[in-house]
């Protein structure tokens, strides 16, 4: 039929074309980044920070999968964190120390918890959701503080980062740093994939209107699980790299104040647009790594004495500022950039 | 006669105190333009939901197609043939037009828990979902955000939504509700061009619409079906005249 062929496809790629940069300009910058930090003389604390934000990355944008698009406010994300990090931990501790394994097992944990949990917390909608699921993180919290033998509530430092395929490949700083890379590209393409797709459409019409669509025949709650589920996944395996990482795990991984990190990083970044999720997550560390120091250089003029106290108490201003920036920049990074956000 | 395609059986609900749907039996002959009319708050809406399934019966029954259907939650009974449209718009505002609608075709062609390939390309989706849109006279604005319509486009938006999950019954609150001359005069030729070829609820207070189109009216006053006849047999109805006719005049 020809109105489709002349509406369509106009409409949609003309719109895409506009922002699909952003994306290539911010995966361009982690395949640039290493190159520079061999030359910042600090070759190692700048891979490492790089490290962990393409991992909170990861799950920054696994939560916009389910929070951005299908609007559940999960407040129990870091629990998938926590199990991906456990399932490393816990196998090495026993011997297995392949990542062929563990990732295997950390995903299937990651599923087998966002099922249950999730078929709980989903019959409820708005703030019993977020409580609910605040609850059943707090559930694996005080459990891994229970886990007396993988460390308790002081964790347990890892002998070494898995092995791939027996091969000590994640040894290196740069082989971890891409690993992680392709973690998270292979991540970002994955859940694009999934929003554009049949399945995607379901998970964004319930978020809009779920009486609608059910009035069409479908049954929200189905999709919505299994965007859970997935979404779980992708944060285990987070959590897999994270414990590589800082090769050591601990009950810290899942404390709520994570999963309001979490929350936090993907509202900054602009819900609904997964690589929004990504630059939260990086405006978030980088800020949370250099305020100290940036307080210290705006402190230029006051008394030392009172220099050293803004910088002490940099928390303090750290709140506040995420705060103004998400009321002022409605829609986060991605909105101050003009993207477009869905 | 043959078996109804749509019969409610002694069908009751209240909220709270207020019976809304106070004992009612209607049968609906398959290809029939069935229309329900009664004054503001007579429980019109309600009993929609109630054939539709949004809201649950405190007792009674729902045939469709001779099959008790009572128990069924809305998503199930619309993949048998039983859709809807509301009274208040609803539709997802920030997908296109076409999207919209093809999403309900969608529900009904394969599986959605599929998750490669772009969904919004898939002709087989599209195809049929801008027929839908072109029978409602809303081709033209396929690619608009279904929120940006106009009322009366969104009205008719809801209609082809509706056709699209392909209903062998489609209940109908009151499409012409807050639509201009010209919109009202479109969705009553929609009708009218459906008649005969689906099971038609219509539940509708414009009353020249009402006599023109329908086959059979029923009348609802506090819950209870008054009357059910031919339109001129209603028209000339005593009772229906004083309950609600009238009460229009005057
Ligand atoms: N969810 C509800 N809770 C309590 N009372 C309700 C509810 N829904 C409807 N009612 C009441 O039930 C009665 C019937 O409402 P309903 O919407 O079914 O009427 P209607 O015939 O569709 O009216 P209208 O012509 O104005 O659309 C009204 O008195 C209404 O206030
Ligand atoms: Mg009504």
């Amino acid at each position: 039929m020809s109105p489709i062929a002349e509406t369509r496809p106009v409409a949609i790629t003309g719109q895409r074309r506009r922002v699909e940069w952003l994306p290539v300009i911010l995966f361009g910058a982690f395949v640039l980044a290493p190159v520079f930090a061999a030359f910042s003389g600090a070759e190692g604390y700048v891979l490492s920070l790089l490290t962990r934000v393409m991992i909170f990355g990861i799950a920054a944008m696994s939560l916009d999968l389910i929070l951005g698009y299908g609007a559940l406010v999960s407040f129990g994300h870091a629990a998938f964190l926590g199990i991906g990090g456990y399932a490393v931990g816990i196998l090495a501790a026993h011997g297995v120390e392949d990542a062929l394994v563990q990732v295997p097992v950390a995903l299937a944990a990651s599923a087998l918890f966002g099922l249950v949990t999730g078929a709980i917390s989903l019959r409820t909608k708005g703030v019993y959701f977020i409580m609910i699921t605040l609850a059943f993180g707090q559930m694996l919290y005080f459990l891994a503080t229970s886990l007396a033998s993988y460390g308790g509530d002081d964790g347990m430092t890892l002998a070494a980062r898995s092995l791939v395929a027996g091969l000590p490949l994640l040894k290196g700083d740069f082989a971890l740093y891409w690993v992680c890379f392709v973690c998270l590209l292979g991540t970002y393409v994955l859940a694009r994939s999934i929003v554009a797709s049949r399945f995607g459409r379901v998970l964004r019409g319930s978020r809009e209107n779920a009486t609608r669509m059910e009035a069409i025949g479908f049954h929200p709650f189905r999709y919505q699980l299994v965007a859970y589920m997935i979404s779980g996944m992708m944060a285990g395996l987070a959590g897999c790299l994270l414990a590589n990482q800082a090769e050591f795990i601990s009950p810290a991984f899942m404390t709520w104040q994570r999963s309001g990190e979490l929350i936090f990083m993907v509202v900054l970044g602009g819900l609904g647009s997964l690589h929004g999720a990504v630059l939260g997550a990086a405006a978030f560390l980088l800020l949370e790594e250099f305020l100290p120091e940036i307080l210290h250089m705006l402190g230029f003029m006051l008394s030392t004495d009172m220099q050293a106290r803004l910088v002490e108490n940099w928390k303090m201003v750290f709140g506040p500022l995420l705060i103004l920036i998400v009321l002022f920049a409605r829609g986060g990074i991605m909105g101050m950039l003009g993207g477009r956000h869905e | 006669m043959n078996e109804p395609q749509l019969a409610l059986r002694n069908l009751r609900k209240a909220y709270g105190a207020l019976v809304v749907t106070d004992g009612v039996d209607l049968t609906v002959q398959a290809g029939e333009l069935h229309a329900i009319i009664g004054p503001n708050g007579a429980g019109k809406t309600t009993l929609i939901h109630q054939i539709s399934g949004l809201a649950s019966s405190d007792s009674g029954q729902v045939l469709f197609d001779g099959r008790d259907v009572t128990g069924l939650p809305m998503h199930k009974r619309v993949r048998h043939g039983l859709a809807r449209s509301f009274q208040i718009t609803s539709i997802l505002p920030k997908f296109s037009a076409l999207d919209n609608v093809a999403l309900a075709v969608q529900a009904r062609s394969g599986s959605s828990f599929r998750f490669l390939g772009d969904a919004s390309l898939e002709a087989d989706l599209n195809e049929p979902a801008m027929e839908c849109l072109n029978l409602v006279g809303l081709g033209a604005r396929a690619a608009i955000p279904a929120g940006l319509l106009s009322h009366g486009e969104k009205r008719q938006l809801e209609l082809a939504i509706g056709l699209a999950t392909q209903p062998k019954v489609l209940l109908l609150d009151e499409p012409l509700a807050g639509t201009g001359h010209e919109d009202a005069q479109r969705v009553v030729e929609t009708l009218r061009r459906l008649k005969g070829r689906i099971t038609i609820v219509l539940i509708e207070h414009d009353m020249d619409a009402v006599f023109s189109l329908a086959d059979r009216v029923s009348v609802l006053v506090y819950g209870r079906l008054i009357a059910t006849d031919s339109p001129e047999a209603i028209r000339a109805n005593a009772e229906v005249r004083s309950a609600y006719l009238g009460e229009e005049a005057a």
